[in-house]
This record gives structure tokens, sequence and C-alpha cells, in this order.
């Protein structure tokens, strides 16, 4: 009981202090700007913490974040495995594959406007479908290993990559166009010059929808066949022996490679469209 | 190439449309139905090599001869090398009971047989298991997107709420939550909570936060001027939001709104993937997997993406509906 009374104490207690950083007169500063979500997070996980204990809720339904916390780190070498098989080898071999794949095909497609005119419409169709079906049936194609897997993903990110590097390949207009025509500038040194850095935006956008499926579609493939390692294989698993902490802290290292994954292709846009004006 | 309008770079995916702008309806006809064919000619030839190993065994028990006559030998050949050697065999491929992929005409067969020859109750209906399906993902994309416009609503008006909720609600849109859709249907049904609620908790949680962004930027998008324009009227907070910020952020509500709505159905099949269901599309899959059946699989797959596609393109006709009526361009 005094568990849940100190609960709802230290969750008022955050919230007034956020009120007060959110209203005060530095709340523009970079500093008070990451510590306010940051007490938020802090307050719901201790919260959380607190009502396990308070309600002596069973862990087979909700383990306490400190358990969660406790497996974190005293199960590293097997969580390490995992995140080596799922993300290393599944999610990023079949990222590389797609998008590789994704460019080609929309380069070449990009030649004729016949098949952009055709490309466009049918891939952002394939992109609202639910690929991520196709798991089963590549698994037992290409055997339970990463190969299916990162199949699965290739499959996954291809076409939302393809129809936003079609989309942005036709993002110039014809001045741009006829500035490189008076220089004498062929069908490549325009397409490396001119047309591939403006589509620059675009594309980030379907590599950064991408990084999330690219997860979703290595965890989700491992449900129907793999090796004894992995973190889809270890969080079906893990729910077989009801260990639910372990669970959680697959889903914590999901959670921070996918941030990581988006964080890093975000530092990448930066990099690489810094002329654009959504970055300056 | 017609011109499309508020395409990628404005934030969100590039939208799905039945429809461009006018005229070009017709214009690009022709270019999809060739990327179509080309597609399915793939499949049509690609489904020879693949079959050709099973077909080649199947014929010699069959009393046919074939040309490596040991079956081990016939593992040394690829799927292509095998058919250069057995061409007469070729046929078979696209009837092949068990294929290890169907020919489209085996797939168009069996969701020709499991959509209108099958009573609608029956277990076998494809119509049945996409009900089973499309039910908690309807009813969870309701709860979803309720819930978000609600809570995009506080973030609009409160500060707090702004710098606390939103930065976790962008970050939680790069975690890869699906892939814990089973378990959460696991941990639900291990405390006897069963039947449409988990699946629908799956995908109003899918469906939340899209809109919970898309609704943010949507009522943040009248201008300052347009807001200082209330202000001279003396309008109150409450009949700047129902005269001014609601209307205004339709157009981005509608695009959350098809993000969402297959960001649900993708969850609720998900959800009935690994999880032992007896029903829906996604149960459907993992059967014909299990039990030898491609066919089963193959017609669930390509049923659940009719039903995507069905879903989104009545959004889209909504939003155009809408948007025209309210004397804005269709976006």
């Amino acid at each position: 009981m005094i568990c849940v009374i100190l609960g709802v104490m230290i969750w008022a207690a955050g919230w007034v202090l956020n009120v007060q950083l959110a209203n005060g007169l530095s709340s523009e500063q970079t500093s008070v700007k990451i510590a306010i979500p940051a007490i938020f997070g802090l307050t719901i996980v201790i919260v959380w913490e607190l009502m396990v204990r308070g309600f002596e809720v069973n862990p087979v339904i909700l383990p306490a974040p400190s358990s969660v916390l406790e497996r974190l780190f005293g199960e590293g070498p097997i969580l390490w495995a995992d995140f080596q098989q799922t993300v290393l080898k599944g999610a990023l071999i079949g990222y590389v594959v797609g998008t590789v794949a994704a460019f080609v095909v929309a380069i070449v497609a990009d030649r004729s406007d016949f098949m952009t005119r055709g490309i466009l419409p049918v891939g952002s169709f394939m992109a609202a479908l639910p690929i991520v079906g196709t798991a089963p049936i590549l698994v037992k194609w290409l055997g339970s290993d990463w190969e299916s897997k990162a199949a699965v993903v290739a499959l996954m990110v291809f076409f939302p990559i393809l129809v936003n590097a079609v989309a942005g390949l036709k993002d110039t207009n014809s001045m741009q166009r006829d500035l490189m025509r008076t220089y004498a500038a062929g069908y490549w040194a325009t397409l490396f010059k001119l047309r591939l850095p403006s589509a620059m935006p675009f594309i980030f956008n379907g590599l950064k929808i991408g990084t999330t499926l690219a997860l979703i579609g290595a965890i989700v493939a491992e449900f129907f066949g793999s090796p004894t390692v992995g973190m889809g294989f270890r969080i079906s698993t893990s729910f077989g022996q009801l260990a639910l902490d372990m669970v959680w802290a697959e889903i914590v290292i999901a959670a921070l490679a996918g941030s990581a994954f988006y964080g890093a292709m975000t530092w990448l846009e930066k990099k690489v469209t810094f002329w654009h004006p959504s970055q300056r | 190439m017609c011109p499309r309008k508020g395409a990628a770079s404005s934030g969100g995916r590039i939208e799905f449309n039945w429809h461009n702008e006018d005229g070009c309806i017709v214009k690009s006809v022709l270019p999809v139905l060739t990327v179509v064919l080309a597609i399915l000619g793939i499949w049509l030839l690609a489904v020879i090599p693949m079959n050709m190993h099973l077909v080649a065994d199947q014929a010699q028990r069959d009393g046919v001869i074939v040309v490596p006559d040991e079956p081990a030998a016939r593992q040394a050949f690829s799927g292509v090398g095998l058919t250069w050697h057995n061409p007469d065999l070729v046929p078979l491929t696209y009837n092949f009971v068990r294929p290890r992929l169907p020919s489209p005409q085996q797939v168009a067969g069996e969701m020709y047989e499991t959509i209108f020859t099958k009573s609608i109750t029956s277990k076998r209906s494809l119509v049945y298991h996409g009900w089973v399906t499309l039910a908690p993902t309807l009813l969870g994309f309701l709860i979803g997107t309720g819930l978000g416009v609600l809570l995009a609503v506080g973030i609009v008006y409160s500060r707090v709420m702004d710098r606390s909720v939103m930065p976790w609600a962008i970050v939680s849109q790069t975690i890869p939550i699906l892939a814990l859709a089973p378990m959460v249907i696991v941990v639900l049904g291990s405390v006897g909570i069963q039947g449409l609620f988990p699946k629908s908790l799956i995908a109003a949680y899918l469906s939340f936060f899209p809109v919970v962004v898309g609704m943010v930027k949507g009522l943040r998008s009248p201008s300052q001027m347009q807001l200082d324009l209330l202000r001279t009227y003396h309008a109150s907070n409450t009949q700047g939001f129902w005269a001014l910020r609601l209307p205004a952020s339709l157009p981005y509500l509608f695009t959350s709104l098809k993000v969402g709505i297959s960001a649900s159905l993708v969850g609720t099949i998900v959800a009935e993937l690994p999880t032992g269901a007896r029903a829906g599309f996604g149960a459907r899959m993992l059967v014909g997997d299990q039990y030898g059946q491609p066919l089963v699989s193959w017609a669930a797959l390509f049923a659940a993406a009719l039903t995507a596609a069905a879903l989104v393109g009545l959004f889209n006709a909504i939003e155009r509906i809408t948007l025209r009526r309210m004397g804005m361009a269709a976006v």
C-alpha cells in the first residue's frame, strides 16, 4: 500500500516539476527540452516499479523494471548473440539488399516515363500491404537461418524505398535539367550530380521508414523457425518458460536498436542533405 | 508525369492513390497494367524451376521417365537445369498439388473457391476468416484513432503534454513493437482475456501514434495570421478549435488514417500468426504452412492484401468526398 501511495506521489511530483519546467523562463533551452521527456519517462518507470510491488503483480504478467534491468546486465552474452543474429545478420543484410535492389529498379525505371507511371502506383500499393505475411513462406524456402530473415526484410523495405526513390528522381525542374544540358552533361553526369542528390530527401524518407520495418521483419520471421539464437527466438521461447523479464529485456534491446538505427539514418540524412530547407 | 501534390518530403509516406489528379487515371492505366503483367510474367516463369524438383519426384513415382533418374542426382541440378532436361514436365509444374510456389491460376482458383463457393459461416470460407481479422482491426482502429485525436488535442493545448509526451510519441514509432504483438495476445490470454479485445489492443496501439503525430501537425497547421484573425474576432479557444484548427487538420488526419488502418491490419494479422489462433488471415497463413497446404497460405496472403487495399481505397474515397465538400483541394 505504501508503494502505491508513493507511486502516486512521485507521479504527481514529476508532473508538477514538468509543469514548472515547461512554463518556466528557461523552457526554450535545449537541456530543459531534453529534461522534460526524460523526467516523464523516468516517473513512468518508477511508478511502474512501485505499482508492480505495491499490487504484487504476478511477474508472469508484468515484471518489474528492476528485474528487467537485472536480466539486461546479467544475460549480456546471450543478448549480444541474439542481437548479432537478428539485427546485424538478418535485419541489416536484408536492409542493404532491399535498398540496393530498390535503387537499381528505380534507376532503371526512371529511364522511361511509362515505367515510372506504372511503378509508382503499384509500388505504393504494395507498400501498404501486409508483406510480413510472406515470412512463413520465405522461411520454408530459404531455411531457418538468417538468410530467410534477410529475404523477408529485403522484401519489406524494398517497396517504400523504391517508391520514394522513383518519386525523388522526378523531383527536378526543367530549369535545373536545362542548366545541366547547357553544361553538356550526359545522362550519368546529370544523374549523379543533379538528380540523385535532389532525390535524397525522398530517399531518406523511405530509408527511415525501412529501419523499423527491417527490425519487425527480422524478429517476426524468427517466430516461424530459427536457429536457437535470435531475438524473435528468445522472445518466443522465454514466453514458453514464463520468463517475462527476459522478454522485456529483448524488447528494450529491440527498442534501442530501432531508435539507434533510425537515429543513424537521420544523422546520415543531415550529412547528405545539408542543403535542403528542412535541415537548415 | 502527373503532378503529385503532397508527396513524400512533407514527412509522411507517399500515399497510395487510386486516382491521381484529373485525367491521370487514364494516363496511368496502361503503365500500371504493364507493371502488373510483368510481375505476373515473372511469377509464371518462376513457377517452373521452383516446383521442378518436386514435380520430377512425383512424376518418377507415377512411372514417367525423368532424366537423371536418381533423386540424389537430381538434387545436384538447379531448377532451371532440371527443366532443361525434362521439358515435357513443365505443364505439370503449374498444377502440382503441393507446390513450393503455386501458379497464379491455382491461387485465384483457391481464392474463388474459398470466397464464393463456401457458405460464409464455414470454417473454410475466407470471408469468415476475413471477418475474424477485420473486426478487431476496425474496433482497434476506432479506439486508437479516438484516443490519438484526444491526445493530439491535449498536446496542442497543453505545453507540458507537448514537451513530455510528444518526444516519446515520436520515438515510439521507431520501436519494432509490432514484433511483440503475438506475445501481448499470449499474456492477455493467460489472464483470461480472449477473443476480440487483445487483437484490438494491438490494432489500437499501432494506429494510435501515427494519428497522434499527424493530428498534432494538422492542428498546428493554421498560420499565425489565421490565428490572429480569430483573436481579432474575440474567438475563444473552443471556438478557434472547432472553426479553424479542426477543419485545418483534416487533410493530415486522413493521411494518418490511411497509415493507421494498414498498420492496424498488419498488426492484427501478425498477432494471429504464431499464437495458435484458429481463425483469421494470420491463422490461415500459418495453417497452410504447417499442414503442407501452400494454396491456403497464398490465398490468405492475397485476401489480406485485397482487404488492405480495399480499406485504404475506402479512406481515399472518403477523403476525396470530404475535402471536396469542404472546398479544400483534394490533396
